[in-house]
């Protein structure tokens, strides 16, 4: 099985600053928003380099989704910037009506998402915000899952004609994907095994690798597969997997009503009824802590995977 | 220039289509339509400069942006009448597969919309923000909005007109539409938002009131006066003080017209009020 190692950890939402830094310097179009959270949102290069790009809305994110709408009339590629919750739940018509529906450019890039936020409680850990985003017609779901997929992912969406949501977190996680191109829709074959999938997305990604190299010294071969784009969905890597190894794992930072693990669903009910189990948070609101602890008592972590991998071998 | 015959004459021609579409359908929003009929009318044939060569990007042109949505008839027949699309579609409006849906979208590619609008309260963010993209491009050109009153009690639009000062955009004149009517009766019955007038001000907005809003010449003098606010450091209000339903004896001075269509007796005493036509659909 191919290892994966990593030298240094970094937030996903420098990822995202430092990829916003680069369109500033690439694309003229490209346009930034903050609601008052700037630091957060690793947005200060953009904004030294490009001043007259940016526009600090001040703590009014209704307002800032339908600033960033108006102004793709006019060519301009708007990033905003928020936590999760207040880029999603808050808004929740504006990028509906104002967004989606009317098929605006804007790229709404959300940080602090899942229980990894951590100490600030549940308030701001949004868990439900996946679901809320691909329901929307229209509407791209992007989760990558390490500070280069991120980068990258910023990068790409710029590129991309319509809608996108892209998610990201707080906390220094492992750097162990390679820099470079971003394909919106295409899963990423981490791994290559013959008795489970398991397909994980954001900071999921890094505890499954560490659950399939456990999982292959005692004897179980691990498909492991990157699905960083929620919708589209890649179909096809997920059923050629399956087709394989006969049961799943999905793996994510959200509840299980609603994200990752549902759309996979759906498309086995379609395609190829297969065993499922679910690493999600079970219908419930996070609460303060550190990352690592909420992802354990949670179920979120390499531990979670591994129960939900022998648990969904034994359905089969 | 139009004289304000001619304006007078393509208003009650606005009226007559807004009467006919809403009672084909049995539904739909005629006293908010009809109260805006000359302010549409002075905006599109005579203050704007636009093309009807129909760009969404609209670079170089006067850009407008309707955020009390539910008045969609006068946007509709006003938009056709002035060359971008054909008048028969009014004959379409909120039917199946028409691009006159019941509040005006982007969705079927109708030419003249730019948004969205319908769910109350986002318009003045989104012309904000087409005005800032416009400052961006070195465009000169202006942006124009139009808000109900009672669509005033949702709260983003707080914070649009607090943006707006704070961050000088003064290249928007948002014009609120100042019936004193909402679905449930009187604004002031319904959520006395007090003066309108002194909030805008507070909040750091040059302020025109246009009292006479059914009025050609009143709105077109307002409307000057606005433009020659712009592109002095702060965004421009007009409030715009109009009669729900006017131009029909019969929906004046009431909220009951809001959203209900005209029998086949009440259209015909409706448009015998307004016989003048340009050519009917």
């Amino acid at each position: 099985m191919k290892k994966y190692t990593y030298t240094e950890k970094k937030d996903t939402r420098s990822g995202f600053g430092d990829g916003l830094t680069e369109l500033g310097r690439t694309n003229p179009n490209v346009v930034a928003l903050c609601a008052d959270l700037v630091g957060s949102l690793k947005m200060a290069d953009f904004i030294k380099e490009n001043p007259e790009r940016f526009f600090q809305i001040g703590i009014a994110e209704a307002n800032m989704m339908g600033i960033a709408a108006g102004m793709t009339i006019g060519g301009k590629i708007p990033f905003t910037g928020t936590f999760a919750n207040f880029s999603t739940g808050r808004v929740y018509d504006q990028i509906r009506q104002s967004i989606a529906y009317s098929n605006k450019n804007v790229k709404i890039c959300a940080s602090h998402a899942g229980v990894t936020l951590g100490e600030d409680g549940a308030t701001h850990q949004i868990l439900e915000d996946i679901g809320l985003m691909k329901m929307l017609p229209g509407m791209t779901v992007i989760n990558p899952c390490d500070y280069n997929q991120t980068k990258a992912a910023t990068i790409a969406i710029a590129d991309f004609d319509g809608p996108v949501y892209l998610r990201f977190g707080r906390p220094k996680v492992p750097i162990f994907m390679p820099e470079g191109e971003f394909v919106i829709g295409k899963g990423i074959q981490l791994t290559e095994g013959t008795d489970v999938t398991i397909v994980a997305t954001g900071h999921l990604v890094w505890e499954s690798l560490q659950a399939a190299e456990q999982l292959e010294a005692e004897g179980i071969s691990v498909d492991v597969i990157n699905i960083h784009t929620i919708k589209p969905l890649d179909e096809e890597i997920i059923l050629k997997s399956v087709a394989k190894t006969g049961c799943i794992v999905t793996a994510e930072e959200h509840n299980k009503l609603g994200g990752l693990g549902e759309s996979v669903a759906r498309t086995l009910a379609l395609n190829t009824p297969t065993p499922q189990e679910f690493v999600a948070t079970d219908d419930t609101f996070g609460e303060s802590g550190t990352p690592d602890q909420l992802m354990a008592k949670y179920g979120l972590d390499a531990a979670a995977v591994i129960k939900a991998v022998k648990k969904v071998i034994s359905r089969k | 220039m139009p004289t304000t015959q001619q304006l007078q004459d393509f208003t009650q021609q606005v009226r007559r289509d807004i009467l006919r579409m809403v009672h084909k359908v049995s539904s739909g929003h005629p006293g908010g339509s009809l109260g805006c009929a000359e302010f549409f009318t002075c905006l599109y044939q005579e203050v704007m400069d636009y093309s009807t060569d129909f760009t969404m990007d609209g670079k170089n042109e006067d850009l407008f942006f309707l955020s009390n949505g539910h008045i969609s008839p006068v946007y509709y027949s006003v938009l056709a009448h002035s060359g971008f699309f054909p008048v028969e579609e009014l004959n379409t409006f909120r039917l199946i597969d028409s691009r006159l849906q019941g509040h005006p979208t982007t969705h079927e590619g109708l030419e003249g919309i730019r948004i969205a609008s319908g769910s109350l309260g986002q318009g003045m963010s989104v012309a904000l923000g087409a005005a800032e993209a416009k400052k961006l491009n070195g465009d000169d050109k202006l942006i124009y909005s139009l808000h109900g009153d009672g669509e005033l009690q949702e709260g983003q639009n707080w914070e649009a007109i607090m943006y707006a000062s704070a961050k000088k955009v003064d290249n928007l004149i948002a014009t609120i539409d100042l019936n004193g009517k909402q679905i449930d009766g009187a604004t002031d019955d319904v959520l006395p938002m007090g003066s309108i007038k002194a909030k805008f001000e507070a909040f750091g907005w040059d302020v025109i009131e246009v009292k006479e809003g059914n009025d050609i010449d009143a709105i077109l003098a307002g409307l000057a006066e606005a433009k020659s606010l712009t592109g002095k450091g702060k965004p421009v209000c007009i409030l715009l003080e109009t009669m729900m339903g006017n131009g029909v004896d019969f929906m004046m001075h009431t909220h009951a017209w809001h959203g209900k269509a005209p029998s086949d007796e009440q259209l015909e005493n409706a448009l015998a009020q307004n016989p003048t036509t340009l050519g009917d659909y």
